[in-house]
């Protein structure tokens, strides 16, 4: 039996050890917002954070996860307001939407460590999250927003 | 991407000249019985008779009226208004990152007068018989239903004027409507929409609607609205194609064979049954070559959850005969094509004697070029989730054609089609790959399988690699015969390349018409003497759309070799380029060999060479061009037609002394006619430009045995943000008027960023590269 956390509640699992976080979330815990992109690592659509730190869930074993705090996209902030998210609504960055959620998870680790980070930093944090529909430039203009480095895009956004 | 696959498979069909194609499944039948659906709004459909058309011009469908099942625009299919004033508008396109739920929600919006906040989107299930074509792809989605859903929210306006004019006994011409508030001004009333909203439903729709004045638009081609789905995005909550959750779901996953064609010869599940969680192993049988839009077959696990399925798939044990293409392997097929493409081949198009004009020529100049195929690898792979039981299915997908899905569920499970619901996810992504609804038919299948539990089936990225529906493979040779100034008085292009017809019919071996149309036959250049040919080529995986399609290779060469031609002639490549193209003017696209046109009316949507030009002065302008570069750094241009929209791109890169490419600014100009959302067309550009970097610089999937060799996103490469360009800069040229036709937006972007990147390498280096990708190429041999 498995004891973790999962935004802010308790549980446990009894299933096998080795299943991915990002399935124990999806299919027996039912948080559907992160998402498989690549089941290796190497995308970053299933980012979330574990004991504070972002991690690629579909390669961390739920055992890894006993005893620790698991924070999702769900869980970021109670309101959906973290400033990442409401940077990501102010620059309408997200076209399919799909990689968002490991994007944002990732942003918010890179701000907690770094809260000014450079274009460097960013490009440095933020390469192990694809988005195919090629949202990057405004990946970096929302980071910079949510770090306060810029202000949001001018202009009446309905 | 354009699947009219009644139109296609007929096409396949003429070219193989075997057998009848398969077409699709189509509702025609039905649509004839719902003609009251139909209602009197048809009248603005754009009057075409026109002395100077010709019969067949004249009795040709175009457009959205060409599509299956056309259009539709009853303001009662589409807007529902609530006591309390909420809008709900049907959307029948299928969302993917193109921002097609906002823009329609918008469209309909101001022409209805509501208040943007009020307004809500619901997704359509598949059923093209109520709302007309669904297949999102083509670039067409705002292109074919722009002014239908003007006219829907504007019937819907005057419904509501007409019952609160009637609530007050006044006539409705003294009865305005403005941001969801209905006003008699003489007795100083107001109702809100909410109010009335039961009684204007109660009305009949009226024949004619007096739309806005542009110059009225409140959210139209403002770019002030933000994306509809923006909040459930951030949030985690949008619900993409394997989110639903059914209760006692159950969780699929296929072991698929991995050469075309293949088939399971035996399978050995012991040790897959052992593994905890697992429900069921079974074999599916896949549909032979040529397999269309159906599954490939091999053998399923169904289980409890995601982790045992994957597990049990990798411990079955298969053997598989691979079929007539077990030896297929790009490397050889490459240099087949590049032979092949060096002969004489099926001319598509003519005009004046090349053969007599090279013979003359100052000079002649010859390239040949090459594209590999290219898997479109949205973030989220195919995933659906269905539900067969009691003789009823139902589906929950990420499709981009549930019209599509629901036709192939019903050939796949013999059902009729009242039986068969096929609901429409946000995508995740989609770029063509989700035109083909094969793991739809999959996840149905293996619910039918389980007695009829909800069962869903999510690929996996190495699923989604080998066994895609790839971009065709293409080697393109272009010569030139030149003047003493260096322009060219001849021109032979050769385009060599499998075609998609060859997933509908017996391989017709020959690029189809719309094909043909993506850039080759249409290239628009002031040259006297020109020939197109298509050698034959065989296709030996699932062929299928790749956004912008055949653009891409055709532009790639096109646009490389007119930089080939300036260098030769000792001119600057954009100068030489507009030259060549000449000056402004407009072609009928069918006097050039395009019979296709993207569907679209040619004297509507003739080519225009001006609105070329147009994009290719801005991008330069934007970048600056002709400007002293540093050494190590050069730009480069390419200007293309493609989706009846204009784009041009100046890239401009740095080449280091190992030969890496760094994109380090690229200005991308559009020209789409009259625009609906401009902060959607600014996104797709900067989409397009990295998806077009990623096939320019690392993308590539190759074969062995048949196999695709990549299986991740580790081989198969496509660009990170530390890769993507500091400066990304979208001018949008403004042309027309909103009455006017309107250009695709989600593809162009895509062709000219290739050729405008390996041009500026070219520039910055003196290397020149004819083959895609780039990767070291920059380094030199």
């Amino acid at each position: 039996m498995i004891k973790l956390t999962v935004n802010g509640a308790a549980r446990s699992f009894d299933g096998d050890p080795d299943m991915p976080l990002l399935w124990y979330l999806r299919d027996e815990v039912g948080l559907t917002g992160s998402k498989f992109g690549c089941g290796a690592a190497l995308c970053g659509a299933c980012t979330i954070h574990l004991g504070g730190t972002a991690v690629r869930s579909c390669v961390t074993p739920v055992s890894e996860a006993e005893g620790k705090e698991i924070v999702t996209i769900e869980g970021l902030s109670p309101d959906g307001n973290h400033p990442v998210q409401v940077a990501w609504r102010d620059q309408n960055v997200a076209q399919c939407g799909y990689c968002q959620g490991g994007q944002i998870m990732q942003a918010a680790s890179l701000l907690k460590d770094t809260p000014k980070p450079t274009d460097a930093q960013i490009d440095d944090a933020m390469s192990g999250n694809i988005c195919r529909c090629g949202t990057y430039p405004r990946i970096r203009a929302a980071i910079h927003q949510a770090a306060g480095q810029t202000a949001a895009p001018k202009g009446e956004r309905l | 991407m354009i699947h009219d696959l009644t139109l296609m498979a007929e096409q396949a069909a003429k070219e193989a000249a075997t057998r009848p194609a398969l077409a699709n499944v189509s509702r025609r039948g039905i649509l004839g019985g719902a003609g009251a659906l139909v209602l009197a709004l048809s009248l603005r459909a754009p009057a075409r008779a026109d002395e100077t058309q010709t019969k067949e011009q004249k009795e040709h469908k175009y457009g959205a009226d060409g599509m299956p099942h056309g259009w539709r625009d009853d303001p009662k299919v589409f807007i529902a208004i609530a006591p309390d004033g909420t809008v709900t508008v049907t959307n029948h396109r299928s969302e993917m990152g193109q921002g097609v739920r906002t823009s329609i929600a918008l469209t309909v919006a101001d022409e209805l007068e509501a208040d943007w906040p009020k307004v809500k989107v619901v997704q359509a299930y598949g059923d093209e018989a109520r709302f007309g074509n669904q297949d999102t792809d083509g670039s067409r989605s705002l292109r074919h239903f722009f002014q239908h859903f003007r006219h829907a929210g504007a019937a819907m306006r005057a419904m509501l004027v007409e019952a609160a004019a009637k609530q007050w006994g006044v006539p409705a011409s003294e009865v305005t409507a403005k941001n969801h508030t209905l006003t008699h001004a003489k007795s100083g009333r107001t109702l809100g929409y909410g109010a009335v909203a039961e009684a204007a439903g109660k009305l009949p729709v009226p024949a004619t609607v007096t739309l806005k004045d542009p110059k009225d638009f409140r959210y139209i081609g403002t770019g002030k609205i933000g994306l509809i789905d923006n909040f459930d995005i951030t949030t985690g909550k949008a619900v993409y194609g394997a989110d639903t959750k059914l209760d006692g779901m159950l969780y699929a996953a296929i072991a698929r064979p991995p050469v075309y064609g293949g088939t399971v010869k035996s399978f050995d599940d012991s040790d897959a049954k052992k593994v905890a969680g697992v429900v069921k192993i079974f074999k599916i049988d896949g549909a032979p070559i040529p397999s269309e839009f159906m599954p490939l077959g091999g053998v399923a696990v169904v289980a409890k959850n995601t982790w045992a399925a994957l597990k049990a798939r990798e411990a079955l044990k298969i053997t598989w005969d691979d079929g007539p293409n077990a030896t297929y392997d790009t490397d050889v097929f490459r240099k087949e094509l590049e032979e092949t493409a060096r002969k004489p081949g099926k001319v598509v198009r003519t005009q004046g004697d090349v053969d007599a004009a090279m013979a003359k020529a100052k000079k002649k100049v010859v390239a040949e070029y090459f594209v590999p195929h290219l898997v479109q690898a949205p973030m989220e792979p195919p995933a659906a989730i269905a539900r067969v039981k009691d003789g009823v299915c139902e589906a929950w997908a990420s499709t981009q054609g549930p019209q599509a899905a629901n036709d192939r569920l019903m050939k796949a499970l013999n059902l009729p089609d009242d039986k068969v619901t096929v609901n429409v996810t946000l995508l995740g992504g989609g770029f063509g790959r989700k035109s083909k609804p094969d793991y739809v038919v999959e996840a149905a299948l293996c619910s039918r399988e389980v007695g009829g539990a909800p069962v869903k089936l999510a690929w996996t990225r190495d699923d989604d690699i080998h066994h895609g529906y790839y971009h065709t493979i293409s080697a393109e040779r272009i010569e030139a015969g030149l003047d003493e100034k260096g322009m060219p008085v001849a021109w032979l292009h050769r385009s060599c390349a499998p075609t998609i017809g060859s997933i509908f019919a017996p391989d017709p071996k020959h690029e189809l018409p719309f094909e043909l149309g993506m850039g080759l036959v249409n290239t628009p250049f002031s040259i006297p003497n020109m020939r197109m040919e298509n050698p034959e080529a065989a296709a030996h995986v699932r062929i299928g759309w790749f956004r912008s399609v055949s653009n891409i290779p055709h532009a790639f060469a096109i646009q490389s070799f007119v930089s080939e031609l300036a260098h030769e002639a000792g001119r600057d490549p954009k100068e030489y380029l507009l030259d060549l193209i000449g000056p402004p003017k407009k072609i009928d696209p069918t006097a050039i060999g395009d019979v296709w046109n993207y569907g679209e009316d040619p004297s509507r949507y003739p080519i225009d060479t001006g609105r070329l030009r147009g994009v290719i002065e801005a991008a330069a302008k934007g970048a600056g061009w002709g400007r002293q570069m540093p050494k190590g750094r050069g730009l480069g241009i390419a200007g293309h037609y493609s989706f009846v929209t204009y784009t041009a791109v100046a890239a401009e890169v740095e080449v280091d002394e190992k030969g890496q490419v760094k994109v380090q600014a690229i200005d991308i100009a559009v020209d789409c006619g009259p625009q609906v959302n401009p902060e959607r067309i600014r996104s797709q550009m900067e989409g397009a430009v990295v998806m077009g970097m990623g096939l320019a610089l690392t993308s590539e999937i190759t074969f062995k045995q048949g196999r695709a060799q990549q299986n991740n996103f580790d081989g198969y490469e496509i660009i990170r943000i530390d890769a993507a360009p500091k400066v990304v800069r979208v001018h949008l040229v403004p042309t027309g008027t909103y009455d006017g036709p309107l250009g695709g937006v989600g593809e162009p972007g895509v062709p000219p960023v290739a050729p405008a990147i390996a041009n500026a390498v070219f520039a910055a280096t003196g290397r020149r590269v004819r083959q895609l990708p780039i990767r070291d190429q920059a380094a030199g041999a």
